[in-house]
C-alpha cells in the first residue's frame, strides 16, 4: 500500500461513459478477453499478471491510471504470451517497426496494411 | 485521436502503445490464436450493447418481486443469467444488500476486477490507484468523496473483487416508490449505486 492514502478520489463521472479513449485500448482488452475464452490462459491468471505489473509500477513511482492503466494491460499481455512462448520481444519488435514503416510509407486515404512494400 | 497532420503525404505513425498491440494482433492472427473478427464483437459488446442498465434491471425487479430477490440471494450468477446476462469468464456474482444498518461499497485491490455483464466496464475512477488502495482503509473518506455521508450507527462493509467472485450492491429502494413499475424503478438505479459509491435516486432526482 502506498503511504500516501489521503489523495482525493477524482470525483465521480455522470454516466454513460465511454469505456476506451483510443481504439489500441479497445483491441488490447479484447485480445485478453478472447484469448482468456479460447484458454490460452485463464482469466485469473490474467488478473495475477495484470495486477502484479500494476503493483509493480506503483512501486517504481510510475503513474497508473489513464492512459497508463491501458499501457500496463499491454505490458501483461506481452508477459503472459511470452511465459506461454507465444510472443518473442524480437518477433514482435520486428512487427512493430514493420507497422511503424507501414504508417509511414502509405499514402493518406489508403489503408495501411503490412508487407505491402 | 492523435491526428496532427504534420505529414500530409504518409500517414502519422501511432504511438508506441497502439503500435505494440498492432504487433501483437498480428502475430497471434498469424499463429491462429486470435481472430480479428472475435475481437470485434467483444469491442462491440462492452462500447455499445453492455452497461449499468442490466444491472439496474436486476436491482429493479429485485426489489419488485421477492422471489427473485430470495433466488439472488441463493444463487446470484443464476438468477443474473435468468434476464439474460451472463459473465464471460464464468465469474461467481454475488449480491451485497443495503439495508438500514448495512451499506456496502465494491472495490477490486488487485487490478479492476467488475461485473462487466451487469455493469459493462468500470469507469475510470473504479480502476484508480486512489480509489484501489484507499477504499479498505478508509471507505468513509471516499463515500465523502462521492457526496455520501452515512450516519456513524452505519457499519460499511468493503467487498474485494477477484477474477472469480464479482460483486453486484443492491442499493436501497428509494421512498417514495410504492407504485412504480420495474422499468420505472430501473431509471433510479444509478451505476454507481451498485458500486456502491452512490445510493439510489429519489423519483424527483430522476425527473419523474
Amino acid at each position: 500500500m502506498p503511504s500516501d492514502t489521503r489523495r482525493a478520489v477524482p470525483a465521480p463521472v455522470p454516466m454513460p461513459e465511454r469505456p476506451f479513449e483510443e481504439p489500441w485500448q479497445a483491441q488490447a482488452f479484447a485480445m485478453a478477453v478472447h484469448l482468456s475464452e479460447t484458454g490460452l490462459f485463464t482469466w485469473a491468471e490474467w488478473t495475477e499478471t495484470f495486477g502484479t505489473v500494476l503493483s509493480m509500477a506503483r512501486t517504481a513511482g510510475r503513474p497508473v491510471d489513464g492512459a497508463a492503466y491501458w499501457e500496463h494491460w499491454v505490458t501483461a499481455l506481452e508477459m503472459l504470451l511470452a511465459a506461454r512462448g507465444e510472443a518473442e520481444k524480437p518477433a514482435l519488435e520486428a512487427l512493430k517497426e514493420a507497422w511503424a514503416e507501414a504508417y509511414r510509407t502509405t499514402p493518406h486515404g489508403t489503408p495501411v496494411r503490412l508487407g505491402a512494400s | 485521436m492523435p491526428h496532427d497532420g504534420h505529414d500530409h503525404d504518409h500517414q502519422a505513425v501511432p504511438s508506441d502503445p497502439a503500435l505494440r498491440v498492432k504487433a501483437l494482433e498480428t502475430l497471434l492472427t498469424e499463429k491462429g490464436l486470435v481472430d480479428p473478427a472475435a475481437l470485434d464483437e467483444i469491442v462491440d459488446t462492452y462500447e455499445h450493447r453492455v452497461g449499468p442498465r442490466n444491472g439496474a434491471r436486476v436491482v429493479a425487479k429485485a426489489w419488485s418481486d421477492p422471489a427473485y430477490l430470495e433466488r439472488l440471494r441463493t444463487d446470484a450468477t443464476a438468477a443474473i443469467a435468468e434476464l439474460g446476462y451472463e459473465g464471460r469468464q464464468g465469474e461467481h456474482m454475488v449480491i451485497a444488500e443495503n439495508t438500514d444498518t448495512v451499506h456496502n461499497m465494491v472495490v477490486c485491490t488487485l487490478c479492476s476486477c467488475y461485473p462487466w455483464s451487469v455493469l459493462g466496464l468500470p469507469p475510470v475512477w473504479y480502476k484508480s490507484d486512489a480509489y484501489r488502495s484507499r477504499a479498505v482503509i478508509d471507505p468513509r473518506g471516499v463515500l465523502a468523496d462521492f457526496g455520501i455521508r452515512l450516519s456513524d450507527e452505519i457499519e460499511v462493509r468493503v467487498w474485494d473483487s477477484t477474477a472469480e467472485t464479482r460483486y453486484l450492491v443492491i442499493p436501497q429502494r428509494p421512498a417514495g416508490t410504492e407504485g412504480l413499475a420495474e422499468d420505472q424503478l430501473a431509471d433510479l438505479v444509478t451505476r454507481d449505486s451498485m458500486i456502491g459509491t452512490g445510493v439510489a435516486l429519489s423519483p424527483a432526482e430522476a425527473g419523474r
